[in-house]
């Protein structure tokens, strides 16, 4: 083999390590130990694989051109060696096993998620996610925040279009986290790419993983199973703080909670103008009705009703407000009381009775929403 | 390889009947060579067809933003071009192959069963019917990818999901059929002399892959009645508040699903193994090591299902024993291509049609069996799984392996079908512009899938845009040259530079012993192999 | 040369195969349960436990979740507990039916690390029956359970989820 051969060889195999790491071609290393044990793990392997065929290509281009007819060739007779076949068959396999040892090594540590310093919980659900900071009284829904305009291309898309949320999930750098995922109704996966964690979350059971950061950032990642129509709308965001801000964030998000609840009940003896409910409305409805029901009102005829000229959306408004803070069971159409505030419930329910032609005149107040809530305890 | 010593009626072109003119030949035929011929048509047909809903795919995804189609919509497409692709292209491809060419290999007459031949064949346009017709009704057709996990493709499914188990089922019953002939033809229907070690590699490997599809395609049926009753008649197989679970429906389709792609890559390997020693003026080299590795693949098709399922949650230990059995696979499958180059070393080799694609097969599906390596670590399966890497994978095994491969066998058995050569210069044409428009659309896939895309979605994140813009040109690319193919089969059916019995200079084995066209029977009495 | 005996043999595979897809479900289930591989904890009362390890500690925490939609609110009242294993322990449950309309729920247990689930024992647990809840009501519920001494020694903790479904209407249809 020539000096020019084995320095291109070298040049292959040191090229991918220090060009193609984290660029556009490649996996990156992520910011965690596992990540860059599995980068590490998938260059091997890789290269192994180059090699390997270069050299079994290099023979048969060598064959195809000099054993070719226009040369001249003449064909030999030989058509088996029982002492070569051993040796591509033991070869190969002693390749494998060579393989199979650091991939054991790493898969043993990935699966290991005990001794966490910290346990979120989380559910996929068609087409966003939820987390709890288990013991911690913190949960909250993380739904995409990109525009419709944008993805409509009615807008120019954003740096991180299709990868934002409008709350993502917060932890802190150097703990162990400790993810538990469930389903509330397909099949989703959690998938972090800088962290090298994918998990299915499977409705009626729970699954575990975790996580160790060590760099502060904000790191971007999608679901990684097929889950209907938004499956590729349903990102998971996750923002890695120093311990201390995580202290700091954990204990204002405990209280956010305790002051939306004053402002909730608040706003119980208010009586809001139609048009603050109405722009709020809009607001509410592109970002958490539009995607099936459409910017447009019109829906998807078979699929997601219109609301625009909707029986329910004209009719009673005691039975509109029913559907939209419990959804229909076995549909698509989820519970929005979970998701949403009774101001911005308030705000989208009288939005639908006012737009695209509805004209219902209807303005529908918070105190109506909690009301509605509260009615389903009481009754017997 | 075997030759003949008596061939008294090996033409019998003056004694036989003609057959029936016009469309109740065709209806009615049992004879192979129809059916074979029923069987291609209906796959090139078939894949077009799914090549258009690729087409779908690829100008939505040409840019980010939804442009053209909406999302519910993209995911039919993206599982009606799987389900064409898998059970209406290849399959019947494969089979089409099969019938024309098993008893012209093995000396016999034509199939075992010629009765049910006809049936296995007519049920499946009726069964794509149904499929196709589903996209048409009031909420679409099926929309939860080929693999139909539960619970999307049961509770949260529509109505129309009974028309795709119908169809499935029809498909299915179809492939059965045709294994079961398939099997019966070479057990019994070998003529004098043709012992097992003396068949030729196609008709071995179809036989092993009958096995395959007898054993695994009840399994599918029985995954696809689940999913119907669990949707339709309230039973719980996948649903958790039932006692269910749905993982155990990726446990029980992929246990089909597994060996499926042995099923469509099988067949390929033997009409590689028939083509490359050809046209190396060569005997293949190890043929009984070859009849062995085919048969470890199958074995251990059966025992790796679960690489699939590496992210739903599996124990460790069950990890690391998928990732083992996966990983023993690259050996035999690394013989095989070993013995391919093996067989073409110190030949005298030429570059005919089909020899280039078999030459394409062997570099571009090897490159699939690495990435398919790859996949197999565990570890770093959980940044592969369900990206664009894993639709890189099996689009190279299944694309420039299984297609090219009946692209191979279809350019290298034509003359024999028509007595034709086809029109060289179109298919060289057809074989360039394939080779780097496919590449071009599926390469930089591994590029995407790596950088973090993932699969089945119908808009993307900026960073995938610009490789995800040369992807769809690859892909109009490669929709387009395949219109070549058509035109050149159409005009070989019609005429064309005559040509002998023995077409190819360095072709062995008893088809090559008829005349071309083959006559409408061969072999009425069965020639004694020596 | 007749075909027919090979012809049977096939056919008799094809439908064999066909009944092994459907004994792929009990075999399923009975690989779960002997080894607990899916974190499918039994769901069947227990036997009382005999012996403790005094020098071991288990944290056992608990989570629920009501699926897709169910009306039922259900919270255990500690969020985690310390236990030896072999010692019983109790833990309560409140589940509350919050609509207007009679409802049965049925709780389905897991277990994580799901190599835990067969060693977590029930001696009593509201998943073992369908719970029927009237409108508005909220009850008690008990889970009595101890975990195996033979549990792995590399496991510290486990969490035990119940997904909650409101399996009202399913009942109506099959009693129907």
């Amino acid at each position: 083999m020539g000096k020019l051969t084995s320095t291109l060889w070298l040049v292959l195999i040191a090229f991918p390590q220090h060009v193609l790491a984290n660029s556009q071609y490649n996996m990156r290393k992520g910011v965690t130990d596992i990540s860059n044990n599995v980068y590490q793990l998938h260059m091997t392997i890789f290269i192994i694989c180059c090699v390997i065929g270069v050299i079994v290509f290099a023979i048969m281009f060598w064959a195809l051109i000099h054993h070719r007819k226009s040369k001249g060739a003449v064909p030999a007779q030989f058509h088996e060696s029982t002492k070569v076949e051993i040796l591509w068959t033991a070869i190969p396999f002693v390749i494998l096993i060579a393989m199979a040892v650091p991939a054991t090594k790493t898969l043993i540590a990935m699966e290991d998620a005990s001794k966490a310093d910290l346990t979120i919980k989380i559910t996929g659900s068609q087409w966003k996610w939820h987390y709890e900071y288990m013991g911690e009284d913190v949960a909250f829904y993380s739904i995409l925040s990109t525009p419709q305009d944008e993805i409509a291309n009615l807008a120019d898309k954003n740096p991180n279009y299709l990868l934002e949320v409008d709350k993502p999930l917060v932890l802190p750098i150097n703990q162990k986290v400790r993810f538990l995922m469930t389903s509330d109704d397909v099949i989703h996966s959690w998938w972090v790419p800088d962290f090298a964690v994918k998990k299915d979350a499977n409705p009626g059971f729970i699954n575990e993983t975790w996580t160790n950061i060590n760099e502060e950032g904000i790191y971007r990642g999608q679901c990684a199973e097929l889950c209907g129509k938004d499956h590729g709308f349903m990102p998971v965001v996750v923002e890695a703080k120093s311990e201390a801000d995580f202290k700091v964030w954990l204990a204002d998000a405990k209280q956010a909670k305790q002051k939306a609840a004053l402002a909730d009940a608040a706003l119980l003896d208010k009586t809001l103008p139609k048009e603050e409910l109405m722009t709020l409305g809009e607001q509410v409805y592109m970002a958490s009705c539009a995607a099936c029901h459409q910017p447009t009102g019109m829906g998807l005829p078979g699929v997601f009703p219109a609301l625009k000229g909707s029986p329910i959306v004209l009719g009673d408004i005691k039975d509109h407000i029913d559907v939209v803070i419990h959804g229909r069971p076995g549909t698509a159409m989820q519970a929005f009381a979970k998701q949403l505030s009774i101001k911005q419930l308030a705000a989208v329910i009288t939005y639908k009775r006012n737009a695209w032609g509805n004209d219902t005149g209807d303005v529908i107040q918070p105190s109506q929403i909690q009301a509605a809530i509260d009615a389903k305890v009481e009754a017997n | 390889m075997s030759s003949i010593v008596e061939q008294p009626n090996a033409n019998e072109a003056h004694h036989a009947h003609h057959p029936a003119k016009g469309f109740k030949r065709w209806l009615y035929t049992t004879n192979h060579k129809d059916i074979g011929s029923l069987y291609l048509i209906f796959s090139l047909t078939m894949f077009l067809i799914g090549g258009g809903m690729a087409m779908v795919i690829r100008a939505e995804l040409f840019q980010p933003g939804l442009q053209l189609v909406d999302p519910h919509f993209f995911n039919q497409m993206t599982t009606v071009h799987g389900l064409i692709m898998v059970f209406g292209a290849v399959m019947p491809a494969f089979t089409g192959l099969a019938n024309w060419m098993i008893p012209l290999m093995i000396g016999a007459p034509d199939m075992a069963l010629p009765r049910m031949n006809n049936w296995s064949f007519w049920i499946l346009p009726f069964a794509f019917l149904i499929l196709l017709a589903s996209l048409f009704m009031p909420g679409g057709g099926p929309a939860f990818g080929w693999t139909f996990y539960a619970p999307l493709s049961t509770t949260y499914s529509n109505d129309n999901t009974a028309m795709f188990v119908f169809a499935v089922h029809i498909m299915g019953i179809s492939s059965i059929m045709g294994a079961i002939n398939v099997i019966v033809t070479i057990v019994n229907l070998r003529a004098p002399g043709m012992t097992w070690m003396k068949l030729p590699l196609f008709v071995w490997t179809w036989l092993i892959t009958a096995f395959l599809l007898i054993a695994v395609m009840p399994v599918l049926a029985g995954a696809v009645t689940m999913v119907l009753t669990d949707k339709y008649f309230a039973t719980s197989f996948f649903d958790a508040a039932g006692g269910g679970d749905p993982v155990m429906f990726q446990h029980i389709f992929w246990f089909f699903g597994h060996p499926e792609v042995y099923i469509m890559i099988l067949p390929a390997f033997g009409i590689i193994s028939t083509i490359v020693p050809t046209f190396s003026r060569k005997r293949l080299f190890g043929y009984a090591s070859m009849v062995y590795a085919t048969s470890s693949i199958a074995l251990l098709s059966f025992i790796v299902w679960a690489h699939h399922m590496f992210t739903t949650g599996m124990p460790v230990a069950g990890e690391l024993f998928f990732m083992y059995a996966t990983m023993l696979i690259s050996v035999p499958t690394g013989v095989k291509v070993f013995n391919w180059v093996a067989t073409m070393w110190k030949g005298s080799i030429t570059f005919e049609v089909p020899m280039l694609f078999s030459i394409a097969f062997i570099v571009l599906f090897t490159l699939g069996g690495f990435s398919g390596l790859m996949l197999a670590i565990t570890p770093a399966d959980f940044q592969y799984h369900d990206t664009y890497f894993v639709v890189a994978h099996f689009h190279y095994v299944l694309v420039t392996g299984a297609v090219f491969s009946i692209m191979a066998g279809a350019y290298y058995w034509l003359p024999k079908w028509t007595g034709n050569m086809f029109n060289i210069t179109l298919a060289k044409w057809h074989f360039w512009l394939s080779l780097v428009s496919v590449n071009v659309l599926f390469f930089p896939m591994h590029f995407v899938g790596l950088a973090g895309m993932p699969r089945r979605i119908p808009d993307y994140a900026l960073q995938f845009a610009d490789f995800n813009a040369i992807i769809s040109i690859g892909g109009f690319a490669f929709g387009l040259s395949q219109l070549l193919f058509v035109a050149v089969v159409i005009k070989c059916a019609r005429g064309g530079d005559k040509v002998p019995a023995k077409v190819w200079e360095g072709a062995e084995g008893l088809e090559w012993e008829v005349d071309s066209p083959a006559p409408y029977h061969t072999f009425s009495t069965p020639p004694v192999i020596k | 040369m007749t075909h027919a005996p090979l012809l049977k043999r096939l056919v008799l595979i094809c439908i064999g195969m066909f009944a092994f897809a459907f004994a792929l479900v009990p075999l399923y289930d009975v690989f779960c349960d002997v080894t607990g591989l899916n974190g499918k904890p039994s769901l069947e009362q227990a036997e009382r436990s005999t012996q403790i390890v005094q020098d071991r500690e288990i944290g056992v925490s608990f989570t629920t979740h009501a699926q897709a939609g169910a009306p039922f609110v259900v919270k255990s009242k500690e969020y985690s507990v310390t236990v030896k294993p072999g010692a019983m322990r109790e833990v309560m449950f409140s589940a509350k039916n919050s609509s207007d309309l009679d409802k049965v729920m049925q709780a389905v247990p897991s277990v994580s690390p799901g190599k835990a689930a067969k060693y977590l024992h029930k001696i009593a647990c509201f998943c073992f029956d369908q719970q029927p809840l009237k409108a508005g009501e909220e009850l008690e519920f008990k889970l009595l359970f101890y975990v195996d001494t033979a549990l792995p020694s590399d496991i510290e903790e486990l969490t035990l989820s119940y997904t909650v479904f409101d399996i009202s209407e399913q009942l109506v249809a099959s009693n129907n």
